[in-house]
């Protein structure tokens, strides 16, 4: 059983006891503590269930590495989920929940998955399984697969905390302070540039402070003192502990997430780092040995054994079996020995291993079985014992030695991704076992020289003076420099290690099914062997199929692993069979601290109109258009929507209407070419316009496609100004940009969006030309101001132009004013129309309002594949021009046809709303067995006007099939009977345009 | 993220900065173009996997196109020009073939 040794522990402080609980159970640490390493104190080896067999699972890292771990920390809204335990740091008071059991951890009704179905779910299972019959699907399988995906609880409620970001520029970015990345750090700040140092962990050095090799003539740990009190000293030089280098991205970008102590500020904080040169000292991760049982709580990699003893004073037991094909474990095997606690067998896969570290324990005389291997770990909830057997057989046992934990290591994969992230490419180690950077294919910075320079582990060395020589060269060539002087180390030579992907050699299928590679996803020898045999060839493909390698753990401890039994399975060497695509971030990030402080009002800004305060105390409801917010309808003490938008109908029809219309685009257009210009981005002709007329023009794309629409009007001479929708002004303004820019950028032509530069009113109705004579100033009579004219000028003491537009069919004048003057406008008008009952009307009424007239909506009538012909609007289509944009695109043979779906009205002969978007059911079906269509929905509403439901339509041939009726689809039930009319339904003369 | 340098205010940008635009040097057919011309002009795209010619915008910057040479494989830049220049100087041209001897790009391409 694990627990707490009476010495050791040089990062707890044993004088404060601090109190946590795990799944409800009390439990105590020490400050200093990891959650992991005050479970294991506590005796806590069982942290989890496995995800597809509910398994038991214990520790089997000491850091951001480990697989099982996994907890839900925190309770209520700062519950978090999938929180690894090994790098959780103990706090008093602190919760946590384990994750994937029910109904808890010692009892698992899921670990029938193991017990009984485990060979019914292997690789690709989800494919296999949950194909058919079809009417399990949403009995059986979805809520199957509802309930085990994914691990941990999602959070409840809005998160408190804070999180913010920092953006900075740096020289060289140095990922990693253990000693290569203090080492690199010391060379490149010789040169004064500007040089930041990120570690993962809470303390400086590594490895390096377990392991205690000598540096220059002195302790390992003296050596990095001084080295950070060095770098500590210059001023060109940062150090962050606790921060994770989670990304490298194109042209040496780089994220990192730093954890920050609870003292009220922000919880986490988020790098957005410009490095121009990136230093990867990110170290190694052990590999696990693939035997059967090797998930069985109490196995554990041997560095992680080492780390809880040193670190935390902990013991993962007291009678520890060692496994290695390496001489790195045996430093496990010596700790644990000198610690007082009891290791009855080193078992060697290699037939003569014959390093310092094995003489030093062959000396102390712990047993060596050289070329043996482990057939099966014992125990079920806890290691009881390991069956030996001959590494190069099938795994007949020789002997079962009692144990009740194990110390495995299949040697160290460099963690290479922070090179490959930006597509820095590996090329295979054979003598190692190790994917390592290649130079040659480094990733590249904008100046096309490698800009990620890998140091120490990354780079394969494993021996201190060689860490600090690669971690100094690194450092110095980030700079262009050449490398300083190196330090001295020591540390015990080491014999070569022996590749060994799968013990015993000679494993027959019912053992490789207990051997596990992937411990979080549950992904075993046999699982992978599968899929070889299925034709899954790719690493990539079989990643996915049998799900090594996903989800939080990204494989960390498993892909190499898994790769090497793939390539056996293939027969094909390792480096042909490759790696998968290393993918950042490296462990998982909160959405909170990408997000930082853009959440709430500050993640988008919202646009308001200078009558936007008015609406709110007049009871608008809101319509969010692009960024800006328009009043929907504006709901008096008792309405619903529907009884405002009928009001507001029924108010602009039979007497007067106000919309703040502020929001459409306004674009000027000025220069001695503007017109010509114009003539362009128009299909109709704009240079002939004179000066105080208005006309509706529409824009194509080179696609020949409608983009917008609106009113342009011309000021003067060489200015014009474009109405534009809503939601285009912005896409309007740079698609003119585009062009005058890239095209013809010989013409003289400046535009400008002058959008928020003025308020712009709607009164409409026939009561519209009283209200504003009301006001005074201007003269606004039928023949001083005939439809499609605008006037400037002083209307009632505003800065005012006038527009006779309208969007409604009916007498309608647009006023645009100063925006500071809108507010003071719009109240000036509701004062005035006050004796004929001026109503506020919002964007639902103007839909309304304009579908009674057909006129159409960009958005609604269009959708990217519509032409302006469709739409009836050919008259707006100069056939004069020799050239618009479209203009070619629309003589294409498909863009004339016949048979395109032109814009019809559409009246349900039951008078109901027809369903919004549905399709014109056609005749027959088509290759895959669904019905033909042959025209949609586009526009539909209830008419207050004509007291039932209207709507658009684009119908196949439409036009010439006036009368007819057709069936339109209805999700809700039987297809909907409807009559194709004409478009205009209000009146069709335009006589009330007039007033 | 990449970041460019524009050539109009001289600001080395951030890719949030700018907004791509697709392929450079594409000639505009209009009316009284063939078929096949248009569909090029709409259509036909190089997909070049090395130097590559692109439209930039410093859109939350200066607001002015740009055109960049860019390694599509190793994003490495060669240089960046104004969207008024028709073609690429020709030594923008000589850098690339000195990084990417016998490179092509549509009519454009170094010596072997």
């Amino acid at each position: 059983m694990s627990t707490r040794l009476s010495r050791g522990g040089r990062l707890i402080d044993r004088t404060r006891p601090l109190r946590f609980t795990f799944d409800g159970h009390r439990y105590q640490g020490f400050a200093g503590d990891t959650l992991a390493s005050a479970l294991l104190a506590n005796g806590q080896m069982l942290v989890g269930r496995s995800f597809k067999y509910h398994r038991p699972r214990g520790l089997v890292a000491s850091g951001h590495e480990e697989p099982n771990g996994l907890v839900n920390l925190g309770a209520g809204e700062r519950m978090e989920p999938n929180h690894r335990a090994t790098v959780t740091p103990l706090r008093d008071g602190l919760t946590a929940l384990s994750q994937n059991r029910f109904p808890n951890l010692d009892l698992d009704v899921g670990a029938v998955n193991d017990t009984l179905l485990a060979r019914f779910i292997p690789a690709g299972f989800y494919y296999k399984t949950f194909m058919w019959p079809r009417a399990f699907w949403k009995h059986v399988y979805e809520p199957f697969i509802r309930r085990s995906a994914g691990l941990g609880r999602v959070p409840e409620g809005r998160d408190p905390d804070t999180y913010e970001h920092f953006n900075v520029h740096v020289d060289v970015l140095i990922a990693g302070g253990g000693v290569a990345g203090l080492a690199a750090a010391l060379a490149a700040a010789r040169s004064g540039k500007r040089v930041l140092v990120l570690e993962q962990n809470g303390w400086w050095g590594g490895r390096a402070v377990i392991d205690d090799p000598e540096i220059d003539g002195t302790p390992a740990g003296y050596w990095i003192d001084q080295a950070v009190r060095t770098l500590e000293a210059l001023p060109n030089v940062r150090l962050r502990l606790n921060t994770q280098v989670s990304g490298v991205h194109d042209h040496g970008y780089v994220l990192a997430c730093e954890h920050l102590a609870e003292n009220g500020g922000p919880r986490q904080r988020l790098w957005r780092i410009r490095a121009g040169r990136v230093v990867a000292a990110n170290g190694a991760i052990e590999r696990p040995i693939a035997f059967a049982g090797n998930d069985v709580p109490g196995v554990m990699l041997a560095s992680a054994m080492r780390d809880y003893l040193v670190n935390w004073g902990v013991s993962v037991g007291d009678r520890v079996v060692v496994v290695t094909n390496n001489d790195d474990a045996y430093r496990t095997a010596l700790a644990l020995h000198r610690a007082g606690l009891i290791v009855p067998v080193i078992v060697d896969a290699r037939s003569r291993p014959d390093g310092e570290l094995v003489r030093q324990a062959r000396d102390l005389g712990l047993r060596i079985e050289a070329g043996r291997g482990i057939a099966k770990v014992t125990g079920r909830r806890s290691v009881t014992g390991v069956k030996l057997c001959a590494l190069a057989g099938e795994g007949a046992a020789i002997e079962e030695i009692p144990c009740d934990a194990v110390a495995m290591s299949g040697g160290w994969t460099p963690s290479v991704h922070l090179w490959s992230h930006c597509g820095g490419g590996l090329t295979w180690d054979d003598a190692r076992a190790m994917f390592l950077p290649d130079p040659r294919r480094a990733p590249r910075g904008p100046d096309g020289q490698a800009f990620v320079h890998p140091a120490g582990s990354v780079e394969g060395e494993l021996r201190t003076g060689a860490v600090i020589a690669s971690g100094a060269r690194a450092g110095a060539a980030a700079l262009g420099e050449e490398a300083p002087a190196t330090v001295s180390a020591h540390d015990a030579e080491e014999g070569p290690l022996l590749p060994v992907w799968v013990m015993p050699q000679g494993a027959k299928t019912a053992l490789k099914r207990k051997m596990w590679l992937d411990f979080q996803n549950d992904v075993k020898v046999s699982d992978v062997e599968l899929a070889a045999r299925e034709g899954f060839q790719s690493v990539e493909h079989t990643k996915r199929y049998t799900t090594l390698g996903m989800a939080t753990d990204q494989g960390k401890t498993s892909n190499l692993n898994g790769l090497a039994v793939l390539s056996s399975a293939l027969h094909v060497p390792i480096p042909q069979v490759g790696t998968t695509t290393f993918r950042p971030p490296y462990t998982p990030i909160t959405f909170g601290t990408l997000a930082g402080v853009a959440r709430e009002s500050l993640f988008q800004p919202v646009r308001r109109t200078a009558i936007h305060e008015w609406h709110q105390r007049h009871g608008a409801t809101w319509e969010p258009v692009g960024l800006w917010r328009r009043p929907f309808a504006y709901l008096r003490p008792g309405e619903d929507v529907h009884a405002a938008v009928t009001r507001e109908v029924l108010a602009v029809r039979n007497g007067v209407g106000l919309l703040d219309a502020s929001t459409l685009g306004k674009i000027v257009v000025k220069g001695p070419d503007a017109g010509r210009f114009l003539d362009m981005m128009y299909t109709g002709v704009m240079s002939t316009l004179p000066i105080g007329k208005c006309r509706y023009g529409i824009m194509c794309s080179e696609n020949g496609f409608l983009i917008d629409d609106g009113v342009v009007i011309r000021l003067s001479e060489d200015t014009w100004l474009c109405h534009t929708t809503t939601g285009g002004a912005d896409r309007i303004h740079a698609h003119m940009e585009d062009w005058l820019q890239t095209e013809w950028h010989q013409w003289k032509v400046y535009t400008a969006n002058l959008t928020e530069e003025w308020t712009q009113i709607a009164v409409a109705g026939p009561r519209a030309r009283e209200v504003l004579a009301k006001l005074g100033g201007i003269d606004l009579s039928r023949e001083a101001l005939p439809f499609m004219t605008f006037v400037e000028g002083q209307l009632g003491g505003f800065d005012a132009r006038v527009h006779r537009i309208s969007f409604s069919g009916e007498l309608s004048y647009e006023v645009a004013v100063p925006a500071n003057q809108g507010l003071a406008l719009w109240e000036a008008l509701m004062q005035a129309g006050a004796e004929w009952g001026i109503t506020p009307y919002g964007t639902e009424a103007m839909h309304v309002l304009r579908a009674e007239k057909g006129y159409i909506m960009i958005g609604e009538e269009t959708d990217g594949t519509v032409i302006p012909q469709d739409l009836g609007l050919g008259w707006a289509i100069s056939k004069k021009k020799a050239d618009y944009l479209g203009k070619r695109a629309q003589e294409r043979s498909f863009m004339s046809s016949p048979d395109r779906w032109k814009l019809v009205g559409l009246e349900s002969l039951d008078k109901s709303v027809l369903p919004e978007g549905a399709y014109v059911i056609g005749q027959g079906r088509n290759a895959n067995g669904q019905r033909n269509t042959e025209g949609r929905v586009t526009s539909t509403y209830f008419s207050p006007t004509f007291d039932r439901g209207i709507a658009m339509a684009i119908i196949e041939k439409g036009p010439e099939r006036m009368g007819q009726v057709v069936q339109v689809s209805n999700r809700a039930g039987q297809p909907i009977a409807a009559r194709i009319v004409d478009p205009v339904l209000y009146d069709k003369s335009g006589e009330k345009l007039n007033g | 993220m990449l970041t460019l340098t524009c050539p109009h205010c001289g600001v080395q940008a951030d890719e949030t900065e700018l907004s791509a635009g697709g392929e450079a040097h594409l000639k505009r057919f209009g009316p009284g173009s063939s078929e096949e011309e248009l569909e090029g002009y709409l259509f036909a795209r190089e997909n070049p996997k090395g130097p590559h010619f692109e439209r930039w915008r410093h859109a939350y910057g200066c607001g002015k196109w740009f055109l960049a040479a860019r390694d599509t494989a190793t994003n490495q830049v060669f240089g960046t020009y104004p969207a008024s220049e028709a073609q690429p100087a020709d030594t923008l041209r000589d850098l690339v073939t000195a990084s990417r001897p016998g490179w092509m790009w549509r009519d454009f391409g170094g010596e072997a």
